[in-house]
């Protein structure tokens, strides 16, 4: 990728844990808008399902859902070992907090994290304890970090690259965890994040959330001045669930499917504050929060219209183009925001 | 006089003892009224804003009857667990539907006050308790009542229920007349749609029949479907609390104007805390359009919620320190912004409707659905017309 070619790149990416654990649900809900409560219609899934999701700046994702019951996995532990393990970018494990037999499942874990270790030892390790809605409120905070270590200990060449996430499908936590792990595997996240943040001393914006438009998941957000103050730390997810959660609501009212139920302008303004959403790139949306002004609002809104091009630059879809188009577009957008090149990992 | 509420300063013919008050209120909060506050009916003894009009309301009562808290009441009875509690949680206090498994039974009267648009007491009764036993006093708790909710489960055998509801009606009629029975054909959700007609339209019949049996034609009951699950709780309790809103026809009215000036497809008056509507055009409702509007108010709320933060201490404590002042911002807040919170949403299928958002007053909100024509055009006519509308509103409900 040094070279500035710029071709669509696939991130592999494992979801796996014990069957029943959970990882369909959660794909569902985060990738295929379903709503929490339709997750009971899913049957166990057999084998692996394959889903490619496109993202913001140069990333396609390839995620591959490995159904957990034990014929699956010592199948893909056997035969299909170098076909599953190989080239993988992030494996995101789930644990069922509610599960009778964690030893077991800590063991399961460990073979298929040593399979990882053969084959793609540069992976990310996300471990997701799920269900975590089942666990009393004052006692969850305990047993997950108690989890987390046990399976720290178990991760042997992840043990210090592991991250836990307490997760559940009916809150904002389950948006924290895939922000989190979708963050990771931007290739070109800080090429984003210095543009965003020039667009936001531009238009004078308190925060920047650049969120991607089907799943509503944050891909980078810029925060300036105050809004740093903002008590509600957990924002981003809950913007991600409430944009989620209306989305829900448009299309079962409208009759319209889900996929296609997207707004193409949301404004609020009080007088504290003004916030609008409005599309940035093919597949991305930004929500702006800004001084309460009507000035500051529509130069915001201009300015944004008019970064749209730059932005577009970084996205996957855009056209097409020969290879010096393409490189000449690299050098000028790296020029301009004085970061170099797109990171590239195994 | 009660003490003095944000809404005093706005109106600006406030007295000059309550701006006294005013004053140093504004000194902290500059500009900030509390825009779509969402917990205000927790707070169980708020104060009630002042208001130079006594209100009046209609209580099934003769205005010279005798005076009590001047609220009018809900009673909400039923054969025991048939879902009274979980309904007023639901509906008042925002509990999430699942965790009504988990209430207790209710075995003394729950009186709860709600302070909105309108002051109203939601009296909640234990299901096992006969209320016409010589030994209650009966004359004290249907005094002023505004309407009377029944409550019958519809997965369980209702013909008790049916019986009591009978025997209360008969009671009532003699001595309260102008009560309003509701009964709620609750927990539906669990029916098929064929099964809940079928029982819907049952019950209707067994209780018209039994009371005309009983040589009372045409009462005034209404029946209702509803569930806790979906917003046909909320629905039904705008039916039931627009029926006490002696202002209605000219709420209607009012909103009629603006959807033909406007061309709005349908509008809605939302209390925002309840999420019950006082009001809505003429023109036919459908729940589906309700419940945009309903799930809309939540969008807008919990943003306002992440968003509306109170700023001012942490501006006033970066003054302090002097080199944190940021510019830009500090010029920018000297800017009230709008006073009404405002939002709009348009969707990006051409055809589709868009929403529209305003807030009235402190606990009102308009909610407009518009028709296919594009936003940009007619934003200016809508902002005015609503301001007038708005103006009328002030009117109608002075404080």
């Amino acid at each position: 990728m040094n070279t500035g070619k710029r071709q669509q790149k696939q991130r592999k990416v494992l979801l796996m844990g014990k069957s029943g654990a959970g990882k369909s649900s959660m794909r569902s809900i985060v990738f295929s808008n379903y709503v929490a409560k339709d997750v009971r219609r899913l049957g166990a899934t057999i084998d692996v399902e394959h889903s490619n999701i496109k993202f913001m700046g140069n990333l396609m994702l390839n995620l591959w859902d490995c159904g957990g019951q034990d014929g699956f996995v010592e199948n893909y532990l056997t035969h299909q070992r170098e076909h599953v393990f190989s080239n993988v970018a992030v494996l995101i494990f789930v644990f069922d907090i509610e599960s009778r037999e964690f030893g077991m499942d800590v063991v399961s874990y460990e073979t298929i994290i040593a399979a990882l270790e053969e084959c793609s030892p540069n992976a990310k390790v996300f471990c997701l304890i799920h269900k975590m809605d089942l666990v009393q409120a004052r006692l969850r905070l305990q047993l997950f970090e108690e989890r987390a270590e046990h399976i720290r200990a178990a991760s042997g060449h992840f043990q210090t690259k592991v991250d836990f996430f307490a997760t559940s499908i009916w809150d904002q936590s389950l948006y924290k965890a895939w922000t989190q792990i979708i963050y990771f595997l931007i290739p070109n996240a800080s090429t984003i994040e210095a543009l965003l943040q020039e667009l936001a001393e531009v238009i004078d914006a308190r925060e920047l959330i650049l969120y991607e438009r089907t799943t509503c998941l944050m891909v980078t957000h810029v925060t300036r001045g105050w809004e740093m103050e903002n008590p509600f730390t957990d924002r981003f997810e809950r913007i991600s669930s409430i944009l989620k959660t209306h989305k829900h609501s448009m299309a079962k009212h409208t009759g319209v499917p889900a996929g296609s139920a997207n707004f193409a302008e949301m404004q609020i303004k009080t007088s504290q504050f003004m916030f609008f959403i409005t599309r940035l790139t093919e597949n991305t949306n930004l929500a702006a929060s800004i001084p309460p002004s009507e000035q500051i609002f529509n130069a915001a809104r201009v300015n944004i219209l008019l970064a749209r091009p730059r932005f577009a630059e970084l996205d996957i879809s855009a056209k097409p183009k020969t290879d010096t188009q393409q490189q000449e577009q690299m050098r000028r957008t790296a020029s301009g925001t004085q970061v170099q090149g797109i990171e590239s990992s195994g | 006089m009660a003490s003095p509420s944000p809404s005093d300063a706005v109106r600006g013919d406030s007295t000059s003892e309550s701006n006294q008050h005013e004053q140093p209120l504004q000194q902290f909060q500059p500009g900030a009224r509390l825009t779509l506050e969402r917990y205000f009916q927790d707070l169980q003894d708020a104060d009630t804003p002042s208001s130079p009009l006594v209100p009046r309301y209609h209580t099934g009562r003769l205005p010279n009857g005798k005076i009590g808290d001047n609220k009018p009441r809900l009673l909400l009875m039923g054969q025991r667990r048939s879902g009274k509690s979980s309904i007023s949680s639901v509906v008042f206090h925002k509990l999430p539907p699942s965790e009504t498994l988990y209430l207790e039974t209710t075995t003394r009267i729950k009186k709860e006050s709600m302070h909105s648009f309108m002051d109203f007491q939601v009296w909640d009764f234990p299901g096992h308790v006969d209320y016409f036993d010589p030994a209650f006093d009966t004359e004290n708790i249907f005094d002023e009542i505004g309407a009377l909710i029944w409550v019958i489960d519809a997965q369980d055998e209702y013909l008790d229920a049916i019986a009591r509801l009978n025997t209360t009606i008969l009671n009532l009629q003699q001595h309260y007349p102008a009560i309003n029975v509701e009964v709620f054909v609750h927990k539906v959700d669990g029916l098929s749609d064929d099964y809940r007609s079928d029982t819907f339209r049952d019950i209707i019949q067994r209780v018209q029949d039994e009371l005309s049996d009983a040589g009372y034609e045409n009462a005034p009951v209404s029946f209702y479907q509803t569930s806790i699950y979906d917003h046909s709780i909320f629905e039904a309790f705008s039916k039931v609390i627009q029926k006490l809103i002696p202002e209605l026809p000219t709420l209607e009215s009012l909103l009629n104007s603006l959807c033909s000036n406007c061309r709005i497809e349908k509008a809605y008056l939302f209390d925002v805390l309840s999420k019950i509507y006082i009001a809505t055009d003429t023109s036919p409702t459908d729940s589906s359009s309700y419940e945009i509007c309903s799930d809309y108010i939540d969008v807008v709320v919990d943003v306002s919620e992440i968003y509306g933060w109170d700023r001012n201490l942490i501006e006033k404590s970066s003054y302090g320190r002097g080199d944190e002042a940021i510019p830009g911002e500090a010029v920018a807040v000297e800017e009230t912004g709008n006073q009404d919170a405002e939002s709009l949403i348009t969707m990006e299928r051409k055809g589709n409707n868009y929403l529209y958002l305003r807030e009235i007053n402190k606990y009102l909100a308009l909610i407009c659905l518009m028709g296919d024509d594009s936003p940009s055009d007619k934003k200016a006519l809508i902002d005015y017309n609503v301001g007038v509308f708005q103006a009328a509103m002030k009117e109608v409900f002075p404080r």
